[in-house]
């Protein structure tokens, strides 16, 4: 691990604020110019990221985007055609024990024996390693602390990936890499994942997170890349994204009292004005519901009714890759 | 970032008990599916019995050169629960391993993929040694067989024998593309081997042909040279330790040229 944690912050790097990463100048996964093809497909384009150590980092986008590529790529599963890529300042492929010891992944594709039990794999797993995390703890985050003794493959669907994660975090990995988490999980279980994600972070693991839920970015992530025909087309923080796309909040709220309009026009925040009927659609930049509400109080009226709209992350997508995620998901599932 | 690499003393990188918590698994994985098991040792077991109880067949015969068929059969059924065990538990588990991608996730962990495969080879041998010792000690203690008059010579042989079928059966895991694709394999390999180890009919009865054909099989010449170390009491002669020393490198070097992880 890093010794010497500078806190501070490093201009080029945008953080999350309250983002509780250590050292601002260390790269935990450091990807250049990322190309990667099959045949005539190519899966990777271009990609170039920097991952700072204690972050979660979220990779996003569409099916066949080329995420699992990249991150199958940076732990060394698959070779490159071009490019490079560090973790920890180690190649994948020629410091490839180390890098093993360091990087903890959970696989789309992983799979166990169907006749050993739960805790036999994870105890075989957890002797692989010299500084394994305990087993016990981590069961009981995801909920299966009382399936040790199940055959794995009376495991449901969701269980098998729950136990794919804790296998990705039994060797305390400094760089976990997880490749659809959640997929599959019922609301709780992936709430209780999410948790333990966070937990983990905490203790100093980085996270690099391929999602194609939004929710799941928008909450876990201090940054995410949108990837898209194998580049990058966006990365900056979730807020950031969100802002980028739409690039403007709503506030729609019914006046108690006619007022002079150009109260609300004259405001920096203000971009525009519409009516629904008796109410009034504010929309703006930054804190734009409190420079309305304060405008309008100073003038002695009040706004009821308040609802104020921020883009989301999906927004963000939407305009970026012209597609819902959900379509996505439905893709990614089959 | 070179921090990390300072704070973890030089030297194995993976913890040895690793090795050990792979084999437990594997042995647990035969004992929960132990149709090789009842195949090679049970079905070995089962005719020994059978053809010990068969007073006919205890008579010493002209035509076999003095031996009674009993005796001709003992090592024809250590030769058959080796092929049985090599090829029921070797390739079908490594392909579908490979087809299920557990030795690619394997391969993300510090474990070397090959030690999945030692691990395999390690719990056969020992499935395989456990039934050689009751197939002998049941032939000598209640079918009034001489001991091996040498002892050493013949684990020399079947040392020889596990490693060719080993070798054999790591190649068709190495080929077969499916779990299906494998077993079609072994059914075509292993049944002409077991017929030209005398399981069907005892090769002394067949045609001068048939009998070379046999010698470089590996289950002829690991038949013959069973035979010999065990009632001769000489040392087995060279050609069939060379044809069975021959199976295990060649083999031994296909497998290793094409096995796929994943």
């Amino acid at each position: 691990m890093g010794t010497a944690v500078t806190l501070g912050s490093e201009p080029g790097a945008p953080m999350a604020p309250g983002s509780r990463a250590k050292a601002a100048n260390t790269a935990a996964v450091e990807i250049s110019h990322l190309r990667k093809t099959y045949g005539a497909l190519v899966a990777v384009d271009d990609v170039s990221l920097s991952v700072t150590e204690g972050e979660i980092f979220g990779i996003l986008g569409p099916n066949g985007a080329g995420k699992t590529t990249t991150v199958e790529c940076s732990i060394g599963l698959r070779s490159l055609d071009s490019g490079a890529i560090r973790l920890m300042g180690l190649d994948p492929h020629t410091d490839r024990d180390k890098v093993r010891e360091i990087a903890g992944v959970q696989l789309q594709s992983g799979a166990f024996p169907a006749k050993l039990r739960v805790g036999e794999i994870i105890d075989m797993y957890q002797s692989f390693y010299r500084h394994p995390a305990d087993a016990g703890e981590l069961t009981g985050a995801l909920g299966l602390a009382d399936k040790r003794g199940s055959y794995y493959r009376s495991l449901s669907g969701g269980q098998q990936q729950r136990m794919s994660v804790v296998l990705a975090l039994i060797g305390t990995p400094k760089i976990a890499v997880l490749d659809e988490m959640t997929t599959g999980l019922d609301p709780q279980a992936r709430r209780d994942a999410w948790d333990l994600v966070e937990r983990i972070r905490d203790r100093g693991t980085t996270v690099l997170l391929v999602t194609h839920f939004m929710e799941e970015a928008q909450r876990l992530c201090d940054r995410v890349a949108i990837i898209d025909g194998g580049r990058i087309i966006a990365l900056d923080t979730p807020a950031g994204l969100a802002a980028h796309a739409i690039g403007a909040n709503t506030v729609r709220f019914l006046p108690s009292a006619p007022f002079d309009e150009s109260l609300l026009t004259r405001l920096p925040e203000v971009t525009a004005i519409e009516h629904d009927g008796r109410h009034i659609i504010v929309t703006g930049t930054g804190e734009l519901a409190t420079a309305v509400i304060v405008a309008l109080h100073a003038a002695g009226t009040e706004a009821q009714d308040v609802r104020t709209d921020a883009p989301t992350l999906e927004d963000a997508f939407v305009r970026l890759t012209g597609r819902h995620l959900h379509d996505a998901e439905g893709e990614v599932q089959s | 970032m070179t921090t990390l690499t300072v704070t973890q003393p030089p030297g194995a990188r993976v913890p040895p008990a690793a090795f050990g918590s792979i084999v437990l698994n594997e042995a647990r994985l035969a004992w929960r599916q132990p149709a090789g098991m009842i195949a090679g040792a049970g079905i070995a077991l089962l005719i020994l019995i059978i053809f010990g109880e068969i007073p006919a067949l205890g008579q010493p015969s002209a035509k076999l050169g003095g031996y009674s068929a009993f005796d001709i059969y003992i090592p024809i059924l250590m030769c058959f629960a080796i092929a049985i065990i090599a090829f029921t538990y070797l390739p079908g588990p490594l392909v579908s391993y490979r087809e299920l991608g557990i030795l690619r996730r394997l391969s993300t962990t510090p474990v070397p993929a090959y030690w999945v495969l030692a691990a395999q080879i390690v719990v056969q041998a020992c499935l395989m040694a456990v039934t050689l010792a009751v197939l002998v000690t049941v032939s000598i203690v209640f079918f009034g067989v001489s001991f091996p008059k040498n002892p050493a010579a013949m684990v020399l042989v079947i040392a020889l024998c596990m490693a060719a079928l080993f070798a054999i059966g790591l190649t068709i895991a190495a080929v077969a593309r499916t779990a299906g694709a494998a077993r079609g394999l072994m059914a075509a390999a292993l049944y002409p081997m077991l017929f030209f180890s005398g399981l069907y009919y005892p090769v002394q009865l067949m045609g001068a042909v048939i009998q070379d054909i046999s010698h470089f099989t590996p289950l002829g010449a690991a038949v013959q040279a069973i035979g010999d170390s065990w009632v001769g009491g000489q040392v087995p002669p060279a050609q069939p330790l060379l044809v069975l020393a021959g199976y295990a490198l060649v083999f031994g070097y296909l497998a290793k040229r094409f096995f796929r992880w994943e």
